[in-house]
């Protein structure tokens, strides 16, 4: 189930920074030395300095801003689409039933295949972006809770009934409890792919954002640039996983997974 | 007030058929501390769900007051052998008390947190109604969920192995907090245990079941002093005598030819 957020020791932290700046080195030696044409891959150094550039341009901060909006906004309408259908879906037997093939036909579909539909639905504005966020966000986030509502305690559901918790009670206490720690699973997983999403939908498409000018820099040969924004993205999925383990770990503090570690 | 009738379940499905409980009729009087004890497997927590009306018996029927159990009523309370999972872990000791009577829409705000505070003095876990369940040791978590049931204010406890999870001595002073609880609130108990000695030192009566397929193969009225103590009460001559009862009829029903099935 959810595994326990790994505490980062002082040591495996120093280790892994060691490593980061052995990839940093290799970089900056590789095309320097010439076994890498600095063409197709400028030294770290150059990067960097592409990198500056790029933080004291208002274009960029623009494009960041639209990617995290469609980024935020697909994901808010995924994970309340998917935790409302679930706890629907997972609470009454007929409609588990009667979706179970449906949701594993559509699940897998992935979302890059209706980049041509997104297109056609909504050209190349923020809609097209959404579509696919909220496809791919939706499935884990809706999956995770199906998974949570099973999982309710056979005692703990015995308990709920002896005292004769109504409806509401009983999925606002029990039901809703249970199912936090897959949910929070899924939504943690969900913002990883929301972002992949957005940004492959701004490649693909040019709907406004990180993925467009990541594309635009590269037609533009302006190679540095590209590998800046790259950067870029791949720290702004890891703050996202960060951000989502620390809501994750102070929503569950009560879970056995996470109230065995020290206090934060 | 309590009257088990012709009780019988048979557990189906997978292809299996297990007859959990063959045929129990016995009856619990209002204000009466009655212990149930048999052997592990011969059906107790099934006669207990049966009786909360958590589980619909296969035949005959439980009566409360006069009246048919068919699902869970508000004059009863149950107390689980797992406390640990009945209780919920994400609410503190006092919203894990006060929960279930926030459904009994009678009750105002004052009288809740009143009926809360007196059920865990009643338990001495008062210091703790801040801590979450999970922060208490398990006697200590079984003395929450016994203050759930208290404020629910039942007329018939039901309790289903209750201090089996718990170490010899915690479980003395839970006896012994039972046994007060029963006397100051005046409820009627029906206390089930696989242990000879837990029933015998506890309860008014003790029914003694056999092994499953499962009677009621004995029922001894306990001829003990009314004030027990964990010390003399253990060590009076008669307590012997009854606990040697006791232990002869599960032995007497365990060597019962079995029934072909
Ligand atoms: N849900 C169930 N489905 C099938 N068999 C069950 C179920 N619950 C209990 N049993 C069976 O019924 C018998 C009595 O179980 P139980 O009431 O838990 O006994 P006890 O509480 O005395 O240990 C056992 O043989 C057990 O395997
Ligand atoms: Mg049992």
């Amino acid at each position: 189930m959810t595994p326990p957020p790994s505490a980062t020791r002082p040591g495996a932290a120093a280790l892994g920074l060691a490593g980061l700046l052995g990839l940093l080195l290799t970089v900056e030696v590789l095309p320097r030395s010439g076994v890498v044409s600095a063409d197709y891959l400028p030294p770290t150094s150059r990067i960097v300095r592409a990198l500056a550039v790029e933080l004291n341009d208002r274009a960029f901060w623009r494009a960041l801003g639209d990617t995290l909006t469609g980024w935020a906004l697909g994901l808010a309408i995924a994970v309340v689409a998917g935790v409302v259908a679930g706890v629907l879906i997972g609470s009454v037997p007929f409609l588990r039933a009667a979706t179970a093939s449906t949701i594993e036909f559509l699940r897998p579909i992935p979302s890059v295949a209706l980049i041509p539909l997104a297109v056609l639905l909504f050209g190349t504005g923020l809609g097209s972006t959404l579509l696919l966020v909220v496809y791919a966000a939706f499935w884990q986030v809706l999956v995770q809770v199906l998974y949570g509502i099973q999982d309710v305690d056979p005692v703990t559901r015995d308990t709920a009934r002896s005292y004769n918790l109504g409806t509401w009670a009983r999925v606002r206490h029990v039901l809703w409890p249970t199912a936090l720690p897959y949910v929070m699973t899924g939504v943690r997983l969900a913002a990883s792919v929301a972002l992949i999403l957005a940004i492959t939908a701004e490649l693909v498409i040019g709907s406004p954002g990180l993925g467009s000018r990541i594309a635009v820099a590269q037609t533009s040969q302006a190679v540095p640039e590209m590998y800046a924004l790259i950067m870029i993205a791949g720290l702004l999925g890891l703050l996202i996983n960060l951000a989502a383990r620390t809501v994750e770990r102070r929503a569950l503090f009560w879970h056995q997974s996470v109230r065995g570690e020290a206090v934060l | 007030m309590l009257d088990v009738r012709g009780l019988r379940k048979i557990y189906g499905g997978h292809g299996r058929e297990v007859e959990a409980l063959r045929d129990l009729t016995f009856t619990l009087d209002p204000g009466e501390l009655v212990c149930l004890v048999g052997p592990s497997g011969c059906g107790k927590t099934t006669l207990l769900k049966c009786v909360a009306g958590l589980l619909a018996p296969t035949s005959g029927e439980v009566l409360l007051d006069g009246s048919p159990v068919t699902g869970p009523r508000p004059g009863m309370a149950v107390v689980f052998q797992e406390y640990s999972r009945s209780l919920f872990p994400w609410m503190r000791v006092r919203d894990n008390v006060e929960l279930p009577l926030r459904q009994k829409k009678s009750l105002g705000r004052q009288r809740r947190h009143a009926l809360v505070e007196d059920a865990l003095e009643a338990v001495g876990l008062t210091a703790s109604a801040g801590a979450y369940p999970w922060q208490l040791s398990g006697g200590m978590q079984q003395r929450v969920a016994i203050a759930r049931a208290l404020a629910y204010e039942p007329e018939v406890l039901l309790m289903d192995e209750p201090f089996a999870a718990v170490d010899a001595q915690t479980r003395a002073g839970l006896e012994d907090l039972v046994r007060k609880l029963w006397q100051e609130r005046g409820m009627t108990i029906l206390f089930v245990t696989h242990d000879i000695d837990e029933a015998v030192y506890l309860g008014q009566r003790v029914l003694t079941l056999s092994a499953s397929p499962t009677v009621v193969q004995d029922e001894l009225k306990i001829t003990l002093p009314h004030e027990r103590d964990q010390l003399e009460s253990r060590a009076d001559a008669r307590f012997a005598e009854l606990r040697t009862h006791v232990y002869a009829q599960i032995r007497a029903a365990g060597t019962r030819p079995a029934p072909t099935a």
